[in-house]
């Protein structure tokens, strides 16, 4: 009956017009409950920390330039690659993805907000609290026992000053922000998904952020136990990591690991996600087998739970253990390589537009695949004894990490701030910036397999002259500041295009998913008439039945503009 | 870009680096048997990456929108998904059966040389002989930032951060830490070991060419992590001998002088 009805009215399209003003000025940020202005909140707020986070990384490529460099201590060094770390990981990566998610899980799934609007403003503020209570221990004593805060190094005994606590604020804070967040997702996709929308059409990026939550419930306690068990060995007398009073070092590794390998997931599947949604669209075709991406996300998230102790193959463990999880590794390989091989699949035969959003999206690929054969590498115990906490890892991470997730993040930002802001960013500046980020990436990291395999551990604040890391060094530095060029780029572009880019239109893609579907940037309500969906492409649908109707498309969508490009 | 990169890196690199491309070897034969497992791996490896690669980039460029062009509405192909998902699966496979194969080679210590046969020329250590017999047994201890070296359980011969070994005998190292986790790594004569407090961990290695085999601490252990340099200085048996004795005698004699100083300064303060 309703679908007769919905047909007699004709083709949904938008009937928004006119809306009541927002208060303005500072106070309404600090009060809002509406998904978008929180989602936006994140994106500002995560964009900063990564910023700083870059700033910290360059500083010691600037030490490691040169052999014997005094331009920092010790200290210092370990200070900067402890806050590095925490910062891409706590305060950019995990919730610069739940910004994305805030702001387009509910215009994706064509919901009008989350499930719990004041819970989600909770986990902003949250999130806000754990990264200034992280960064005030700049002002006293910033903690030097790098991300993984391994003990006992992170016990009283040998990290006296309040940087440790800082962290563990920080692990707490910004854990319980991503786990209320997580669970607001979870509810909001559940329950709150258009009509038709059944599991087999929801977009890709939702299904990952759906993933990405909750493994986040799953990973989240274990850190948050190991916290309080390092807060209370530092200040309460216990000792879970104390071999004198019975604990165990390894204890820590282990409660550390079980988090900290689904977190790896955590940072990528909705990177993944996003360029699910991109490349069908640029390509003009849909995604190449849409039930084998959902179906690789769980399988990855569910073996994501069973490898963390590939990371400790270098301690005192059975040799039955570490088989174990070698061969765990190397199952996530393929579900992972399922993933690679469909997006190229994808992209083939297609009508590809070589926008900036397609660079960044593209580019995840071919540098994911170089992060996934060093991690099978990696997998295989006997070699990970030689690569273990060497810049070979350092390498492998961050091609996971930032060829993964950070070029999937910039190819979100550049696909989606035209629905955000309205506003296009130049294609120019876009390109620009990707090229130089590209090269600068693999000048910075592509080497670094290289200095590890030579001999380098990492987390030294110097290495002697004559080892023959001079030139693996001096290149990975060059290359570190071209990256940064390149991210600065990106920066101006947002700058610029924010309020004088050209108008973007509702549609300016030709979108397949439903955020398309309203105006850009979204009303409050964001739909005023939630449309049906047949398909997981509910946009191309929605233009097909405009066309048949003999309307003009900018009813619902405008077409693509040509020009800049 | 990447063969930019790489060949910028030869390069630069020069002879400095023979190596660029695999782990360090050459120093003992468990890290000859990781050397050769790595080399396989890649070797698997490098394929699958250019067809990647490849795939990708002739995607991107060959299928750039033309006027009039369209785009094929494939969704998908079941046979082909099913075949690259058994394809990863079985070269998996293929990489666990060949890591099992060299597994032992590299865990298992070496029989000592032919010459040092029931560890004859090392009977002065009083420690149980390896699995294999004929070699030394020495413990190493990291401690923030240095490396001790206990040569039998009687403490009267031991060394800090250069480690004197004889060639062609097997050495299994019991490896500990007295405070925070180190990691004991010299690349030339195989994997890593942590010093984790409160366990042991053991490795090995056996030497062939006398020389100098140099690592350093791989676990963040505090500020000077990175000055936390070991040396492996390897000598052959009998002048490991010579050295044996030499270190002994400057240990207890250096214990006697300490002795005579506390005695004569207790019957300082005494009187």
């Amino acid at each position: 009956m309703e679908a007769t009805k919905a047909r007699l009215a004709g083709a949904p399209e938008i009937a928004m017009h006119g809306l009541e003003e927002q208060p303005r000025g500072w106070l309404s940020w600090l009060t809002t409950t509406d998904h978008k202005r929180i989602g936006a909140m994140y994106l500002y707020a995560t964009f900063i920390w990564f910023i700083l986070g870059g700033v910290m990384a360059l500083i010691m490529r600037l030490q490691l330039a040169t052999p014997d460099n005094t331009l920092l201590n010790g200290e210092t060094y370990n200070s900067l690659v402890s806050m590095h770390g925490v910062t891409m990981i706590f305060l950019f990566i995990v919730p610069v993805l739940a910004g994305f998610g805030n702001y387009f899980v509910p215009l994706m799934i064509g919901a009008r907000d989350m499930a719990f609007p004041r819970l989600n403003a909770l986990s902003f503020w949250l999130l806000v609290g754990g990264g200034v209570a992280f960064f005030a221990s700049i002002f006293f004593e910033p903690p030097q026992a790098g991300w993984t805060s391994y003990a006992p190094l992170s016990d009283d005994a040998y990290s006296a000053g309040g940087g440790i606590d800082a962290w563990i604020f920080l692990v707490h804070l910004t854990g319980l922000s991503s786990l209320l967040g997580a669970i607001n997702f979870v509810a909001t996709i559940h329950n709150m998904r258009a009509p038709g929308m059944s599991w087999g059409r929801m977009p890709l990026f939702i299904w990952t952020i759906l993933i990405y939550s909750y493994l986040l419930i799953a990973a989240l306690p274990a850190i948050a136990a190991a916290a309080t068990m390092l807060l209370t060995d530092r200040h309460f007398g216990t000792g879970f990591f104390n071999v004198a009073d019975g604990g165990d070092p390894l204890l820590w590794q282990h409660l550390f690991w079980f988090f900290g390998h689904p977190e790896v997931y955590i940072m990528i599947l909705p990177a993944f996600g996003m360029i699910s949604e991109i490349l069908p669209v640029f390509a003009r075709k849909p995604i190449f087998g849409y039930k084998a991406i959902a179906a690789s996300t769980v399988a990855i998230a569910f073996l994501g739970l069973l490898v963390w102790a590939h990371h400790m193959f270098t301690t005192p463990t059975a040799n039955v253990v570490l088989a174990f999880f070698m061969l765990s590794s190397f199952a996530i390989a393929v579900p992972t390589g399922v993933k690679i091989f469909n997006w190229i699949a994808t992209l083939w035969r297609g009508q590809i537009m070589l926008k900036t959003p397609l660079y960044f999206a593209a580019a995840l690929p071919a540098l994911f695949v170089i992060g996934g054969i060093s991690g099978i590498i990696l997998a295989v115990f006997p070699v990970d004894w030689q690569m273990h906490d060497t810049y070979f890892v350092v390498a492998h991470l961050h091609y996971v990490l930032f060829g993964g997730s950070v070029f999937g993040i910039f190819a979100g930002l550049y696909y989606w701030f035209p629905k955000m802001s309205g506003r296009l960013l130049s294609e120019r500046l876009g390109k620009l910036s990707f090229w130089v980020m590209f090269v600068g990436f693999n000048l910075t990291f592509f080497v670094q397999h290289s200095a590890g395999m030579s001999g380098m551990p990492r987390r030294v604040y110097r290495y002697p002259d004559g080892a023959g890391l001079e030139a693996y060094n001096l290149i990975s530095t060059i290359g570190s500041f071209l990256l940064g060029i390149g991210v600065l780029i990106t920066v101006i572009n947002v700058i610029r295009s924010v309020k004088g880019g050209r108008r973007a239109g509702n549609d300016p893609w030709k979108g397949n998913t439903l955020e398309w579907f309203t105006q850009s940037p979204p009303p409050p309500n964001n739909f005023d008439v939630i449309p049906r969906v047949r398909s997981v492409e509910p946009m191309k649908d929605i233009r097909r039945e405009v066309q048949k109707a003999g309307k003009a498309s900018e009813t619902v969508a405008q077409p693509v503009t040509s020009g800049t490009s | 870009m990447l063969g930019l990169a790489l060949a910028a890196l030869l390069v630069l690199a020069g002879p400095a680096a023979a190596d660029i491309w695999s782990p360090e070897s050459g120093g003992s034969p468990n890290a000859d048997k990781i050397d050769t497992l790595y080399k396989i791996t890649l070797f698997v490896a490098i394929p699958i990456f250019l067809l990647v690669e490849g795939t990708l980039i002739w995607s991107l460029v060959k299928y750039r929108v033309r006027r009039g062009g369209q785009a094929e509405q494939i969704r998908g192909n079941q046979p082909l998904e099913l075949g690259w998902t058994v394809g990863a699966a079985v070269i998996l496979v293929i990489l666990t059966v060949v890591t099992f194969a060299f597994l032992k080679t590299i865990t298992d210590p070496e029989r000592s040389g032919p010459q040092i046969a029931d560890g004859a020329q090392v009977a002065s250590i009083d420690q149980p002989d390896p699995p294999g017999g004929g070699g030394i047994r020495i413990g190493v201890n990291g401690q923030q930032y240095l490396w001790r070296y206990d040569y039998g359980s009687k403490n009267d011969l031991f060394s800090y951060n250069e480690m004197v070994v004889p060639t062609d005998t097997t050495v299994s190292l019991d490896i500990s830490s007295s405070d925070v986790q180190h990691s004991w790594w010299i690349p030339k004569l195989g994997g890593k070991a942590d010093a984790v407090p409160g366990h042991v961990n053991e490795t090995w290695f056996k030497i062939s060419k006398p020389g100098r085999y140099e690592g350093q601490c791989a676990e963040l252990c505090g500020a000077n992590h990175a000055d936390m340099h070991a040396v492996v200085r390897a000598v052959p048996p009998d002048e490991f001998e010579r050295w044996a004795r030499r270190q002994r005698a400057d240990i207890k004699a250096a214990r006697e002088e300490l002795a005579t100083t506390r005695r004569a300064r207790e019957a300082e303060v005494g009187r």
